[in-house]
């Protein structure tokens, strides 16, 4: 895999993991023009496209957008299902997740993504096992914080802004 | 107050922002504020710090200042601070960054940390940006870490040894042993990284690929495994026992049976079980279907299993799943010139494939539209391509209208289909032809003789209706200025009438002039056609002389100038004019490197003069260019034995003499004809005279008399160079049904050895159906 977007209706971007080495210009630039491409797409279209010379895989779950960029050898069938396990992922963490979430927790997304993706591929292919290595780095942070201050971090509660 | 609650505190103030200026404002202000706390020492919120930059910076905003507090936090002994940071350095830094380097050393360090929490960490920050020169410096850790105890650990130095293989080729090397002892594991995720470095590592070195293909029976254990065992929730999707392994391990397989017989022997029975048992109706089967065809046709298979997988294809296309379809057409693309007739049974439903809505399959039908076309199905085909160009996307217009044109020169039953094919095309689609079109297509008809007054009839209307194509009004000025006179004459056999004077042909002429519409190309078209006619028609050559005298002073250079030249052809010259405007003769396009294969009879005469020495001989009617047909010759699919070339002269032995079908074109005689016209120059002495047959220095030779229409008469004969006495020759000759075959008696039956003594034999041949003729030979004789 080259790179991984995910963003919104409107077009914001809320996850972008890239596996190949671009400048920052560049990378906003490539990001822009993709997402609008593919937001400008209808609702029941192949999701599959050949945009300029990468292959790119997408899919829409409820408000968000998860596109992939593939290299031309990969394939396109198994990276849907990629996307459909992330998002399994996604849900089994946050308890069925949406779109808040990922926002306001966005780096807790991004630990998912990295302990499930590696260099661009599948490092585990069964969900137990990565949802268990979450959980335990998840207690070993957690840890951390009450060592550097003893008072109990709770999850907070987010307002719709 | 939690250091987290700080971060979506400002998640939400920023969120809560109205306008674009009000999130500037506050994104300013948190930056100013997490520059400061970067300053202080270490206060115990870095992290959170971090992790705020980290948000504005995927909101588009610049965050370099943050590049070394990202190294800063790597360094840091907590494990929260290592894994905000080492998230900030995959995000802000990659490897053309000055600090990207800095890391390396926490890297190594935290390589050989003793939680495989942190290791996870270095592990996946080098996978994801690791530079050539840390992948260097780092690779024999990654090594050490591949004999790891751990399987998570195992299973990402894996994924990492991947990376560093992708950016160092040559470190291919040092993984290799340990790559081979991982295929040994239990564990999915192990096995899983283990198959893709095995397939980075045959992919770029060819004695590794070697090596591996000894794996092969070890991985068709492993994926028999995974098809035939029974349900593992950990590791199902859809019924589907880790297609995520499976799909890797047949892309891996593939790579090691491509041209080898004996991995693509071992793997055929595997194939087959996967191909048959496994379920497609949800995503997951399709994938490993999907690979598996893949694999199929790429390593050397057995033909039952290839009808397998293109039937597998064929099933795919009928899905009511776009994506589903999309995947069959790209597969079908890939196979379509090995395996083209079981393609082909499939065309109904590709050029159905053609109206979609979606634009990916609109594509993927075109292309395979295209590369199915062939002689028989040319016409229905043709309807199809031009309904579908007028409605097609604009970005596919230029494409489809190159193929078209392709198709139609390869495949066109008649010049007049031919021309009319090409002008439904500029009609439609004008704008999108390339720039070669218009030459051609005026080429096209000057050797259409017959079909001129047809063409320009045709041409005219269509000027007439509309002028905003240029190409097409280039085309039409061209042919209105040359066959004037046959617009004139008003009737045409092969269309309407039309009443047309000459004052209608110079208004429309002028129409094209003065339109801003018109590029100044098209316009010098449509003066030298205005000019043409001068010689053509009788009554309004004043007029022609005023219109050409106005543009005498026209702004165009290009115009200027050729309305000077014409007005003094006019003025003084007025006693060349009709020889210099005289009708063009014939083109022939051996100069743009092909030649335009004839049809119908017609069309041979044009040529003949051009060609004195070999004499065109067209009993059947066919086009195509002649370079094509001997190309569609080698790889005629009824004949299989034709690879080996048995057209050169000393080429090998004739064998089944079948050397055309009618789909290819003419016969064994334009066979002759076009071994003459092919660049690579066979001088030849008329007649020519084709070896059929080479062997220990006996020689036959087949070469035919200029011959009438049905009848010919093809003289054998026979040479011997060898050591040995050759005696008791006979040739025998077998023809198709309806041609008639008299052989005459030889001249002998013997040849002494090394002699120049040559035996001969006439047969002379009727062919009064005009049928495609194919001519079998069989020598037999004793030698000494």
């Amino acid at each position: 895999m080259r790179f991984m977007l995910l963003f919104s209706r409107q077009g914001k971007l809320r996850l972008q993991k890239w596996y190949v080495p671009l400048g920052d210009q560049e990378k906003r630039r490539l990001g822009r023009e993709l997402v609008q491409t593919i937001l400008g797409r209808k609702a029941k279209m192949c999701s599959f496209l050949e945009w300029r010379d990468l292959k790119v895989v997408y899919k829409r779950y409820a408000s968000l957008y998860f596109c992939c960029a593939i290299e031309e050898q990969d394939n396109e069938l198994i990276t849907l299902e990629v996307i459909h396990r992330y998002v399994e992922l996604l849900d089994k963490y946050f308890g069925s997740v949406c779109e808040l979430d990922i926002i306001f927790n966005f780096e807790k997304a991004y630990f998912i993504l990295d302990e499930f993706l590696l260099g661009g591929e599948a490092q585990e292919t069964s969900k137990k096992s990565v949802l268990k290595a979450i959980e335990q780095a998840d207690q070993l942070t957690s840890t951390c914080y009450q060592q550097a201050s003893p008072r109990i971090t709770s999850p907070t509660c987010y307002e719709h802004a | 107050m939690s250091p987290s609650v700080r971060l979506q505190e400002m998640i939400r103030v920023i969120r809560s922002a109205r306008t674009q200026g009000e999130e500037r404002g506050v994104i300013q202000r948190e930056c100013a504020a997490i520059r400061a706390q970067f300053r202080q020492a270490d206060n115990g919120g870095r992290s959170h710090n971090l992790a705020k930059l980290l948000y504005v910076h995927m909101l588009g905003y610049p965050a370099h200042f943050g590049q070394m507090e990202c190294v800063r936090l790597i360094a840091s002994p907590r494990y929260n601070e290592k894994r905000v940071g080492y998230l900030g350095a995959m995000m802000l830094l990659d490897e053309n960054q000055d600090a990207s380097l800095l890391i390396t050393n926490s890297i190594k360090n935290d390589l050989a940390h003793s939680s495989q929490y942190v290791q996870s960490l270095a592990l996946c920050t080098l996978a994801c940006m690791g530079s050539a020169e840390m992948c260097r410096d780092l690779a024999p850790e990654i090594d050490r870490l591949l004999r790891a105890s751990s399987s998570y650990i195992k299973k990402k130095a894996t994924l990492c040894a991947v990376h560093i293989v992708r950016k160092v080729p040559e470190l291919g090397e040092l993984f290799t042993p340990a790559a081979r002892a991982l295929l040994a594991e239990k564990n999915h995720g192990v096995l899983h990284g283990a198959v893709i470095l095995i397939t980075e590592l045959c992919e770029r070195n060819a004695q590794t690929l070697v090596q591996f293909r000894e794996a092969v029976p070890e991985l068709v254990h492993i994926m028999r495994g995974l098809v035939t065992s029974g349900y593992s929730p950990e590791h199902t999707v859809a019924g589907i026992s880790d297609p995520f392994l499976q799909v890797r391990i047949l892309r891996l397989l593939r790579i090691l049976g491509r041209n080898n017989d004996t991995a693509s022997d071992a793997m055929n029975d595997l194939l087959a079980q996967v191909a048959t048992n496994t379920d497609s109706s949800k995503t997951a089967g399709s994938a490993v279907l999907y690979e598996t065809v893949l694999t199929v046709m790429d390593i050397k298979s057995e033909s039952g299993l290839r009808v397998l997988a293109v039937n597998i294809l064929g099933r795919f296309l009928l899905n009511n799943d776009r994506n589903i379809r999309y995947i069959s057409m790209t597969s079908l693309q890939k196979i379509v010139s090995t395996d083209h007739n079981a393609v082909q049974r499939h065309r109904g439903t590709i050029v159905d494939c053609l109206k979609d809505q979606d634009a990916s399959v609109k594509r993927r039908a075109l292309e395979l539209s295209l590369a199915l076309v062939s002689a028989i199905n040319i016409r229905s085909m043709m309807k199809e391509l031009l309904l579908f160009l007028s409605t097609c996307p604009p970005e596919l217009k230029s494409h489809a209208a190159s193929g078209i044109f392709n198709a139609a020169e390869r495949y066109s039953p008649s010049q007049r289909w031919h021309i009319d094919t090409i002008l439904h095309v500029l009609i439609t689609a004008g704008a999108d032809v390339r720039d070669e079109t218009v030459p051609n297509l005026i080429q096209l008809i000057t050797n259409a003789s017959q079909l001129h007054c047809y063409t320009v009839h045709k041409l005219y209307r269509a000027l007439v209706a509309d002028i905003s194509q240029q190409p097409l009004v280039q085309v039409a000025c061209w042919c209105i200025g040359e066959y004037g006179d046959s617009l004139l004459q008003g009737d045409c056999e092969e269309t309407e009438p039309i009443q047309v004077t000459e004052d209608d042909i110079l208004d429309a002429l002028e129409t094209v002039l003065q339109s801003h519409m018109s590029s100044p190309a098209t316009r010098g078209f449509a003066l030298t056609a205005t000019m043409k006619l001068s010689t053509r028609i009788t009554e309004n050559v004043d007029r022609i002389r005023s219109i050409v005298s106005i543009y005498g002073s026209c702004m165009d250079v290009e115009l200027q100038q050729r309305a000077v030249e014409y007005n003094a052809l006019f003025k003084k010259y007025d006693h060349m004019r009709a020889a210099v405007l005289e009708k063009m003769p014939v083109m022939d396009r051996s100069s743009m490197g092909q030649t335009n294969g004839e049809s119908g009879g017609g069309g041979v005469q044009e040529l003949e003069p051009t060609k004195p020495k070999q004499p065109e001989m067209m009993v059947a009617p066919q086009p195509a260019s002649q370079v094509c047909d001997l190309l569609d010759l080698l790889s005629d699919p009824e004949e299989p034995s034709l690879p080996g070339g048995p057209l050169g002269p000393g080429g090998a032995p004739l064998g089944p003499a079948g050397l055309m079908s009618g789909s290819a074109g003419g016969d064994l005689l334009y066979l002759l004809g076009g071994l003459e016209l092919t660049p690579t120059p066979t001088p030849a002495t008329a007649p020519a005279a084709v070896t059929v047959y080479d062997k220990s220095g006996v020689v036959l030779k087949l070469s035919c008399e200029r011959p009438l229409d049905a009848s010919q008469t093809i003289t054998l004969t026979a040479t011997n160079t060898s050591d040995h006495d050759v005696s008791s020759l006979t040739l025998q000759a077998a023809v198709p049904k309806n041609v008639q075959l008299q052989m005459k008696a030889p001249s002998g039956d013997s040849l002494p050895a090394r002699s120049s003594a040559v035996v001969t034999q006439t047969v002379l041949l009727n062919n009064p159906n005009k049928v495609s003729l194919k001519m079998r030979v069989r020598l037999s004789y004793t030698t000494s």
